[in-house]
């Protein structure tokens, strides 16, 4: 436990935190009235969502023929829109149980935020197969429940159902992860509080007081946690391809889709969490905890990623010519010549042209490079979806019943109202929440924080506590040489 | 012992180093720690306070195993007793279709188990409050507490002279 001083390894807490700063500069944000420019934000996003529930409204009002869809087109933006939602959803739980397993200190800086975008983005897109059955007032009938038809029960046999489960499983489990981790923030935020506010906090902190022996469960009830989110967030990506994949159509029907879509989901997720983390660092002066190395490690996560999806475009189109199978044949041929080139084109550009400019060091490591990308990584994740499914629809087996589709304003607003709907989630989270985990900020800073490694580490400042003579650690006090350089 | 009747004399330690190196010091002398708090999970504490491994990851295996037969004879019984149906041509008995379901609430309830069994032998959840003995544990104190139910002033002192010397940084007493 005691402390390593290393000139080597890269700070992840720059400014000479101490335990005290750190709840100062996590907590204070939930502590201050908004600024202009969260309170702007926050009306865009409220009136986004608006017109959202508005459209939906229409939608459930007047049928789903407010829609596009044809007989041909069965599935447009509604399940494009939950397929990238979906997608941008398996970043956090990356972040916080996979690098959670894997020891990756600097998780830390990003995991409370990843996880709240994680379920606020199922939130989004949870919402689409709600609706776009059209009779959204039973959409009850998806669960097995003993009902007096029978009870007749639900197939479960069909992928769509799989689909129902894994995603309700990936929110409750999620939820309750983040929530867990939660409970000591609010307990730090409680013990600062006072009135009202207090007893708020007092309520959502479960009464935690921070007792060795509940440390320790917490502790031991994250890793299994993690432990379990990793195999769940595969096999959520995973059966949300086999939607696609267990299906008989050309251009569907590959057996590489669940690695490639969650290849997919997770580099579209990342962009998500960097779209995110940049504004919020700004706008919340986190500076310090979410450093440069932070939103270089998502982007070297994001290049791996990136690639990773543009060898399974390669390898589609490959196997599409060596199949031999003609349908199959045309249906690449038709995705990347036929009447939806342009989206084809604008996934290839954004998917697997764009994280390719993150092989340099510098690009990787430029906040406005990094914002730019992440922004165009999502426009061509969204891509990805679309032509997936409108393009594959759009030319089937008979040629009388090839069709073209375009939403219609209700299809837009909805999909705007759901980015409304993500955007004030996370407003509001940022403003109840501290948005970085502060006890585990505090773990790493004796191993993270640049007093004690990086090129600003003290060297010399083993500092023997000899308050007894039988003391075992070494420490530092980190008081010894306030004026060290801050980067 | 009930609430709002346990007498507790604290140390509050800068770091968690010294607080270590404090427990190690009492558990030499044998003396009778009631808790350590901490605002962070603190690595090496549990074996020097003897605390035994969390079982709570075999309790999960017991609520996963759970939810994998649920699932599966469910799924079993509907499709073979209940109402028997043929899907695509398949067995009514199509057990690789079974596995994602089985998979997920295997998942589910070995989640939803640990994260409640976890929050009841901690005692803790909605509408708990508990008395804490200094606002700054959460923020940057670590806490080494002693109850001192039925102690005598002689033992309160020796107590106290003991937290001076391990170097707290303050000592505070409160019944809880």
């Amino acid at each position: 436990m005691s402390a390593i001083v290393s000139p080597v390894r890269k700070p992840l807490i720059t400014g000479n935190k101490t335990y005290h700063q750190i709840t100062e500069d996590l907590i204070s944000p939930t502590e201050k009235t908004p600024n202009a420019l969260w309170v702007i934000t926050f009306l865009m996003s409220i009136s986004l969502l608006g017109f959202g529930l508005f459209c939906i409204a229409w939608t459930i009002w007047n049928g789903i023929g407010t829609w596009n869809l044809n007989r041909t087109i069965g599935w447009g933006w509604d399940i494009t829109n939950f397929v990238w939602w979906i997608g941008i959803g398996h970043a956090g739980t990356l972040i916080s149980a996979i690098l959670l397993l894997f020891r990756q200190k600097w998780r830390t800086g990003v995991n409370r935020a990843a996880e709240a975008m994680t379920i606020f983005a199922v939130i989004c897109a949870a919402l689409f197969p709600g609706i776009h059955v059209g009779r959204a007032w039973v959409v009850f009938y998806f669960f097995p429940y003993p009902n007096t038809r029978g009870p007749l029960w639900v197939n479960f046999n069909s992928p769509l159902l799989w689909d129902l489960f894994a995603i309700s499983t990936y929110f409750t489990v999620s939820l309750l992860f983040w929530y867990l981790g939660l409970v000591p923030d609010f307990a730090t935020v409680r013990d600062r509080a006072t009135g009202f506010r207090k007893s708020i906090y007092s309520f959502l902190a479960f009464g935690w007081t921070g007792k060795a022996k509940h440390w320790q469960r917490w502790e031991s009830l994250s890793l299994v946690l993690a432990g379990l989110a990793t195999p769940l967030v595969l096999s959520v990506h995973t059966i949300v391809s086999f939607d696609f994949a267990t299906s008989v159509i050309p251009g569907w029907h590959t057996t590489i889709f669940p690695p490639y879509f969650v290849a997919g989901a997770i580099f579209s997720g990342f962009a998500m969490v960097l779209t995110l983390m940049i504004i919020t660092r700004k706008v919340l002066s986190l500076e310090d905890y979410i450093t440069i190395e932070h939103v270089e490690s998502m982007n070297k996560v994001i290049l791996v990623t990136g690639t990773m999806v543009g060898v399974a475009y390669l390898t589609e189109l490959f196997i599409a010519w060596y199949s031999g199978y003609i349908y199959e044949q045309f249906a690449f041929f038709n995705r990347a010549l036929g009447s939806y080139w342009w989206s084809y084109f604008g996934m290839m550009f954004c998917n697997v042209l764009s994280p390719q400019f993150f092989w340099s060091r510098k690009i990787r490591r430029s906040i406005t490079w990094t914002f730019f990308l992440s922004i165009v990584v999502n426009i061509g994740m969204w891509f990805e979806r679309f032509v997936i499914i409108a393009t594959t629809l759009a030319r089937d087996y008979l040629p009388s019943s090839w069709s073209y589709y375009t939403p219609t304003w209700v299809e837009i607003g909805i999909y705007l109202g759901t980015i409304g709907l993500f955007f004030t989630l996370y407003l509001g989270f940022t403003r109840v929440a501290p948005v970085v985990a502060v006890a585990e900020i505090k773990s790493i800073l004796k191993t993270g924080g640049d007093q004690y490694v990086g090129e600003n580490a003290k060297h010399h400042h083993h500092v023997k506590h000899d308050v007894n003579e039988h003391a075992a650690g070494t420490s530092i006090d980190i008081d010894e040489n306030p004026d060290t350089k801050i980067k | 012992m009930k609430k709002g009747h346990t007498e507790v004399l604290y140390g509050l330690y800068n770091d968690e180093e010294i607080l270590l190196d404090a427990v190690r010091q009492a558990k030499k002398e044998h003396l009778d720690i009631m808790d350590v708090f901490t605002p962070f999970p603190i690595h090496g504490l549990d074996p020097i306070l003897g605390l035994a491994e969390s079982r709570l990851h075999q309790a999960g295996f017991v609520y996963g195993a759970t939810g994998t037969c649920t699932a599966f004879l469910f799924m079993t019984w509907v499709f073979t007793r209940d109402w028997p149906i043929i899907f695509g041509g398949k067995p009514y008995w199509s057990v690789p279709a079974f596995i994602p379901i089985t998979f997920e609430l295997t998942v589910l309830f070995a989640a939803i188990g640990m994260v409640v069994s976890f929050y009841i032998i901690c005692g803790l959840g909605p509408g708990v409050t508990n008395e804490v003995l200094d606002d700054r544990i959460t923020d940057d104190k670590f806490c080494l507490a002693f109850q001192t139910n039925g102690y005598s002033e002689d033992q309160i002192d020796k107590l106290k002279s003991f937290l001076t010397s391990t170097g707290v940084e303050e000592i505070g007493a409160k019944v809880i």
